[in-house]
């Protein structure tokens, strides 16, 4: 399952490539009363993805990417409460416009740095733009959040629908979009120079290659699909509040990613898939032992399967095949 | 002759240790020139300031006759430069075949490409195992680099290097720690390139340097001792009293 990239791989789709959307496109008409819980999965899957991509591929360690998703997000409900913009392909593009134009921005300082300081810095992005949301009430709602977001129909056709059908389908269209991208980008050879800058900086930098250069835009347009997937997450659920920015998403995209694998681009699939729906479950029966739970979870993996779920599963698979 | 990289007064201090004091060094084109000196002497530290991978604390760097002492790394190979490490420096859990491909694609301007999947450059890739062929690593391929002994990773650290097609090769102790076998395949390699490319290789084992370069240059301390065809260095007094592991007045 973890696919090799690069110039000996061959990047055409293999059949088990397929299975995510054939599961995604069986749920739609077999459990509707679980479309509102599947379009908050497939949300943070293109979160994860993003992630994915700077984490996973460019070696990239940060803990604000929530600051993208929650521009994203506000960026969409500012448009949809206060100035009228309903539109919802609009809305998503003014979200990743102003995601990467951030991602951009910050990039180019944050990617100057490494280790320590550049995670400290992506976490001071992120908390900046928390003050920042926190503080603009007459923008944002401040503290109690935006609420009125209102969301025209998907091409004047589709109406946002009671029972999130609509909803579903389209943020799983935008997940496919997002996954089809980022498979393009990782099979590339400028996904190939990621993959080198996270293996070797410094030989990167001595046979030629522009490494700031190269980063910085990959940090851009993960930020632009961090900024879609929060976009979907207010026309969803018609409401931002505070908790799209800050600490907490940051922490959980990358529990996710960790817990479905780091690097393998359907790690980004598993990892929310699971951490959503337990979520679901237990925060509700056990909230007190739910946290606890995840960071024990979390500990095993980090020492004993670094690949995460997916590296699990490759593991068996193998160990299968060498015994028959 | 005309130098093809030249430095004048160049100076690198880490602290109080002066790690290179006033060198002033010219490589002629085609030339095949040893820099030796005991460790510590300063000769990485050397290539590193040429390369850009440090910056000096004062002085210049000359690369074609221009003065690149502020010129980036990319910028100097984008100019011919191209080197290997003492120590491997690979992408180690990449294939055989990525490691050469990523230079040669950066070369050729490709690597930015974002649209079409890297197995579809098959200029590279064939370009890549041509390169691999001539050091005999072409079966080693597909496998991941870190699987490979230390002596084919040797051989790889230097296939990246000439996948850049430079015109001005830093090789620092490329045959360190290799077996013979190994090392008879480097210099075939390096004898097989364009005899205008221009050669600066440290290198302890005096046989190899004696039978490769046509001057040496001999680093103590961050001071250059002195410099010379090969003959004039083995018999210069001085240069034996370092060899001989005397400290010098
Ligand atoms: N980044 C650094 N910081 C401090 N000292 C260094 C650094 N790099 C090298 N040195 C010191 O500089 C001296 C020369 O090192 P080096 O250039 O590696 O020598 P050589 O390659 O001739 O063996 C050594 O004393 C080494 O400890
Ligand atoms: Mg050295």
């Amino acid at each position: 399952m973890k696919h090799p990239v690069g110039y000996g791989a061959d990047a055409r789709l293999r059949w088990t490539e397929w299975l995510p959307w054939v599961v995604a496109v069986a749920v739609f008409f077999l459990l509707p009363e679980y479309l509102s819980l599947g379009a908050r999965v497939l949300t943070y899957i293109l979160f994860a993805l993003s992630l994915d991509l700077v984490l996973g591929y460019a070696g990239i360690v940060t803990l604000g990417h929530a600051a993208f998703f929650g521009t994203g997000a506000y960026v969409a409900g500012i448009l949809a409460a206060k100035l009228g913009v309903t539109d919802p392909v609009i809305q998503l593009l003014a979200s990743a416009a102003a995601a990467a134009l951030l991602g951009l921005a910050t990039g180019a300082v944050i990617l100057r740095t490494h280790g320590l300081a550049q995670l400290m810095l992506t976490l001071a992005v992120a908390a900046v733009c928390l003050e920042i949301a926190n503080k603009a009430t007459a923008l944002t709602g401040g503290a109690d959040g935006l609420s009125g977001v209102s969301v025209a129909a998907i091409f004047g056709q589709f109406k946002f629908d009671m029972y999130g059908r609509t909803a579903y389908l389209w943020c799983l269209l935008l997940v496919f979009t997002g996954w089809w991208l980022v498979r393009r980008v990782i099979y590339s050879p400028f996904g190939a120079t990621l993959t080198g800058i996270r293996e070797n900086s410094v030989r990167m930098h001595s046979i030629g290659a522009p490494v700031y250069q190269r980063l910085l835009t990959v940090y851009t347009l993960s930020a632009a699909m961090a900024g879609t997937a929060g976009a979907l997450l207010t026309q969803t659920n018609q409401f931002v509040g505070l908790n799209v920015l800050g600490f907490e998403p940051s922490g959980e995209i990358l529990v996710m990613l960790i817990l479905g694998g780091v690097g393998r681009l359907y790690g980004a699939f598993v990892g929310p898939l699971l951490f959503l729906i337990a979520q679901d479950y237990l925060a509700r029966q056990f909230p007190e032992y739910w946290y606890f739970g995840i960071g024990l979870i979390l500990v095993l993996v980090v020492l004993f399967a670094r690949g995460g779920i997916l590296g699990i599963s490759d593991a068996i698979i193998a160990r299968m095949g060498r015994k028959s | 002759m005309s130098a093809v990289l030249e430095t004048r007064d160049l100076c690198k201090r880490f602290g109080a240790l002066t790690v290179a004091d006033n060198i002033n060094f010219r490589l002629e084109a085609g030339a095949k020139h040893a820099l030796i000196g005991p460790n510590g002497a300063g000769k990485t530290t050397f290539v590193n300031l040429l390369t850009g991978l440090l910056a000096p604390s004062s002085g210049t760097v000359m690369l074609g006759g221009q003065d690149v002492t502020l010129l980036p790394q990319s910028g100097r190979v984008k100019r011919g430069l191209g080197r290997t490490f003492q120590i491997n420096t690979l992408f180690r859990e990449m294939s055989v075949l990525d490691n050469v491909a990523l230079g040669i694609a950066e070369r050729l301007g490709l690597s930015g490409k974002l649209w079409r999947p890297a197995g579809h450059y098959a200029a590279v890739r064939e370009e890549a195992m041509s390169l691999l062929d001539s050091l005999a690593i072409a079966d080693q391929a597909a496998r991941r680099v870190s699987d490979l002994p230390y002596g084919q990773q040797r051989l790889v650290e230097i296939a990246i290097a000439l996948g850049l097609k430079p015109t001005v090769l830093l090789l620092d102790e490329p045959a360190a720690g290799v077996p013979s076998l190994e090392t008879e395949r480097i210099l075939n390699a390096l004898d097989s390139l364009p005899k205008t490319i221009a050669i600066l290789i440290i290198e302890h084992d005096m046989d190899l340097v004696f039978r490769f370069a046509d001057r040496i240059t001999v680093l103590v301390q961050g001071e250059v001792l002195c410099e010379g065809a090969p003959q004039e260095i083995a018999n210069d007094a001085r240069v034996q009293s370092v060899y001989l592991g005397e400290r010098r007045a």
